[in-house]
């Protein structure tokens, strides 16, 4: 098939065997896993990390191990920014495109504040960027990084200014001067935070250089619109001995936008398909850029550029992102993106199916279903909660499709539901024989009424309005 | 009230300040609509399982000599990146829509789509062969929309006409897809008669090229596509669409026959695409297919639509010939999450500004993917990804001096 051969320049299949080769083969179980057959296919699916297997680590497999760790090493190096438990890990990728495999480590988002800012303005962005919460399937989704700018070029504003950022939260840090004076002054605030220093350039480098090993710091590398400049410095600092870079092409918001497209998927490129090392480093964009040379134009304008250049670097390649909104309207699409983009594409996107209660309910309560889209589920579920109904709900396996489309596409047929009304025994539960379906699956009605007996009645089109359905209609006859 | 509109002369950004101003304006009318309900119009959605390929980086070059103290270097060393340029087997075949009077119809012009020789702006490599355009929805019947979408139309929300003049005129649509839906026998059931005649004065009102959008219900469509079809022969209509469940042999001949172009629409499944296409292929030349694999709203299955366009164009490029097609979305989907129209808790307003926004990051994900012609609703949105599409294709470079000292920049 013609997609194995877009793998080709770089891309190889991995294999357990390949892993397993290289593995004591001992099957001494001490990582868990029944076999060593077991821990490689595990450890080809980067499920586990081979420091899982002690004798793996032992002094006679010191070669195996060193050839194992090479054998698995990302295309793009792992950068850790930040220290302990909030430490935030950025790159690790192994593949260009998502269908490839997976990516892994989504995309760090940075709200910038300035050495300049009025206190209140600096801890109340601080304070939003720690705030920011979304509940979206199950998970909160949360802004990650502060990065500190210096507008003053004065190193005692901005180690204040530092010292007052950390001082308020424990996300991780960015500390942006291209003056080296500047940044220490920073860094000596917090110098074992591990924050990403931003930037060495071409007239910087070896000052920043000397930072980044001295307090142990990724360094990031800004050359704008050169990427032959980036990777010679990608080159001089990895042999002056920093190891952890991050590369900075320049983020063009709109004239120059194609430059930005075509330097992130370049050296992305470089990286996976040629596995040129060099460029092989965590990329970030700075949206940012939007806001300058903004003059007149309204404060909206500026957020709304800012965010669709960083959605659009979420899909190609950024692993860090700065930007100036720390309004909830422009960051959710933003942040609903970067969820989206680094879900595993191996895994469908499903719950169990099967009866589900909520609250305390009885012998008359309603009962409802829905399918195993878990973002479907998960809607209709924080729905009833909300509306503190107690009810029954029966969760179709309609191979995790949404209600209207797994009706097109039969997964969800009346069959099914009459199957299911059987299989949960809820005609136990309940002494009625009315079902509550969604109103995308209106078409159905007739025929699941037939095939189970039960009174069919159609539901609102959106979850939404299931308090206000049921006050409406339920019990009402 | 009025809206003030992105022209055609935008393009040349002559004014960015007022095309700024325009944008805001669009963006900023929002505070005199009365609440609305939403139309949910979600596509087909399935999922895709991976085949459970294991990838592994490619082989490192082991480095034979020992991290040993080396001199630290002094200056720059010198490391010259070559942008990494790969050739492809295959190529989009170029599609056509709508008929000039010399070609046989009577568009103001016809605009060609697909032709692509490299994935989507990837212009290291290869200039983008053709500009993906921009639709825009007009509906024969009242529909529920979003209050932020609302507000722009509803003067004209039971004229399609007017509706499609208003798009063209002032929203800058590069074509218009009029949506057939009152013949759905579960709407108002009206005639495949009565949408030929909306369609007809809709072609008397606007000189752009059409795409017409069913019902949903394979019978109804087929026969109403048939009769729109003999009505504009030779107009280079896009049928949205043809799918696995019609009657494949009669839609298609008849779109041969009266020389027009069909959109092969399947739910998320390559395997899917290739079959319907290849259905096609017995009644129709290549290029006059256009193919949707269906668009999942952001935060409602995006990243599935997404992968499904990259793979497709990836194999296309590759050399899969079912594939070679160009891709069309139905962006609109895109106001079917929820966080796109519904109102939420203050610290998300305002939802007139989330919406559309919502709409153009759906959209600029899906035209990294590779779509050529995107089918939308929001005139905001609809004239951003206008703006993005004409700076990627622009040959415009960044000037480094511009964003040079964004660090220290007071803003």
């Amino acid at each position: 098939m013609s997609e194995r051969e877009a793998k080709k320049g770089g891309m190889k299949e991995l294999s357990p065997i390949d892993v397993y080769m290289l593995l004591p083969k001992t099957n001494c179980k001490e990582c868990g896993e029944d076999n060593c057959m077991a821990f490689a296919a595990k450890v080809v699916n980067r499920e586990v990390k081979i420091e899982k297997c002690p004798p793996l680590l032992k002094k006679e497999n010191e070669k195996a191990y060193k050839q194992l760790s090479d054998m698995l090493k990302p295309a793009v190096k792992e950068v850790i920014i930040g220290e302990g438990n909030n430490a935030y890990t950025v790159g690790g990728k192994l593949v260009m495109y998502r269908h490839e495999f997976t990516y892994f480590n989504p995309t760090a988002i940075a709200i910038d504040v300035t050495d300049e800012m009025p206190d209140e303005e600096l801890l109340g962005r601080v304070k939003k960027t720690e705030g920011f919460e979304y509940v979206y399937i199950g998970t909160k989704i949360r802004l990650s990084m502060i990065a500190i700018r210096s507008t003053s070029n004065e190193p005692e504003k901005f180690r204040v200014a530092v010292k007052k950022v950390a001082e308020n939260t424990a996300l991780p840090l960015v500390l942006c001067s291209f003056n080296p004076e500047v940044l220490e002054a920073g860094l000596m605030t917090v110098p074992k935070q591990r924050p990403l220093l931003y930037a060495a350039t071409k007239d910087n480098w070896k000052d920043m250089a000397e930072l980044a090993l001295m307090y142990n710091c990724p360094l990031a590398v800004f050359a704008p619109n050169d990427l032959t400049l980036l990777k010679s410095l990608a080159k001089t600092l990895t042999e002056y001995g920093v190891s952890d870079l991050v590369l900075d092409p320049g983020t063009f918001v709109d004239e120059g936008l194609a430059d930005t497209v075509n330097s992130f998927t370049m050296l992305r490129r470089a990286a996976c398909k040629q596995g040129d090392e060099l460029v092989g480093f965590p990329l970030i964009g700075t949206p940012i850029t939007a806001w300058l040379e903004r003059g007149s134009m309204p404060q909206e304008i500026a957020l709304w550029n800012e965010a669709y250049a960083a959605g659009m670097l979420i899909n190609r390649y950024a692993d860090i992102l700065i930007m100036h909104s720390i309004r909830g309207w422009s960051l959710l699409p933003i942040a609903i993106l970067r969820q989206n983009i680094y879900t595993d594409p191996r895994k469908p996107v499903a719950v169990e199916p099967g009866m589900r209660t909520f609250g305390a309910p009885d012998e008359n309560s309603p009962v409802m279903m829905t399918t195993n889209f878990a973002l479907t589920y998960y809607t209709v579920a924080s729905d009833i909660e909300s509306s503190g109904v107690s009810c029954y709900l029966i969760v179709i396996d309609t191979e995790g499709i949404a209600v209207d489309s797994a009706v097109a596409g039969r997964k969800l047929t009346s069959e099914k539901i009459a199957d299911a009304i059987k299989q949960t025994g809820v005609e136990g539960k309940v002494k009625h024989r009315k079902l509550i379906i969604p109103g995308k699956a209106a078409r159905l009605s007739g025929e699941i009424e037939e095939l189970s007996n039960w009174q069919v009645m159609v539901g609102p089109r959106d979850s939404a309005d299931i308090p206000k359905f049921l006050q409406e209609k339920w019990g009402k006859d | 009230m009025t809206h003030h509109l992105p022209e055609k002369k935008k393009e040349k950004k002559e004014d960015e300040k007022e095309d700024f101003l325009s944008l805001f304006e669009q963006l900023a009318k929002f505070q005199e609509i009365e609440l609305e309900d939403v139309e949910m119009e979600f596509g087909d959605l399935e999922l895709w399982f991976q085949p459970g390929a294991v990838a592994a980086p490619p082989l490192p070059i082991l480095k034979t000599v020992p991290p040993i103290a080396k001199a630290k270097p002094a200056e720059i060393l010198q490391a010259d990146f070559i942008p990494p340029i790969e050739q492809y087997p295959g190529q989009v075949v170029e599609v056509t829509l709508g008929a000039t009077k010399s070609q046989g119809g009577s568009r103001g012009r016809a605009i060609t789509i697909g032709g692509e020789k490299s994935p989507a702006f990837y212009t290291f490599e290869n200039p983008t062969t053709h500009r993906p355009i921009i639709s825009l929805d007009v509906f024969d019947m009242k529909v529920p929309l979003a209050k932020a979408v609302k507000m722009h139309v509803k003067e004209v929300m039971e004229d399609p006409v007017a509706w499609a003049k208003l798009a063209v005129d002032k929203f800058g649509a590069d074509m218009v897809t009029m949506h057939i839906i009152s013949i759905d026998p579960l709407l108002k059931d009206t005639s495949p008669k009565d949408a030929a005649k909306t369609v007809e004065n809709v072609l008397q009102a606007v000189d752009v090229p059409l795409v017409i959008g069913g019902c949903g219900d394979p019978k109804k469509d087929a026969a109403a596509f048939e009769l729109i079809a003999e009505m504009a022969a030779g107009e280079r209509l896009l049928f949205s669409s043809v799918t696995q469940d019609m009657d494949i042999e009669k839609v298609a001949t008849v779109i041969n026959k009266h020389d027009h172009v069909a959109l092969s629409f399947t739910p998320m499944d390559l395997n899917q695409a290739r079959q319907l296409n290849r259905r096609l292929y017995d009644f129709l030349p290549k290029e006059r297919i256009v193919m949707d694999t269906t668009t999942a709203a952001l935060g409602y299955g995006l990243e599935y639509a997404f992968t499904i366009m990259e793979r497709a164009r990836l194999a296309a490029l590759m050399g899969d010939p079912e594939l070679q097609h160009p891709m069309s979305s139905g962006t609109t989907n895109a106001w079917a999450a929820r966080e796109a129209w519904m109102e939420m808790a203050p610290e998300w307003d305002p939802r007139e500004l989330r919406g559309p926004l919502w709409e153009v990051v759906t959209a600029t994900n899906l035209l990294l993917a590779g779509v050529d012609l995107f089918m939308m609703m929001h005139p905001a949105a609809v004239k951003t990804l206008k703006d993005i599409i004409t700076e990627l294709t622009s040959g415009n470079r960044g000037k480094a001096e511009k964003i040079a000292s964004w660090v220290s920049a007071k803003i």
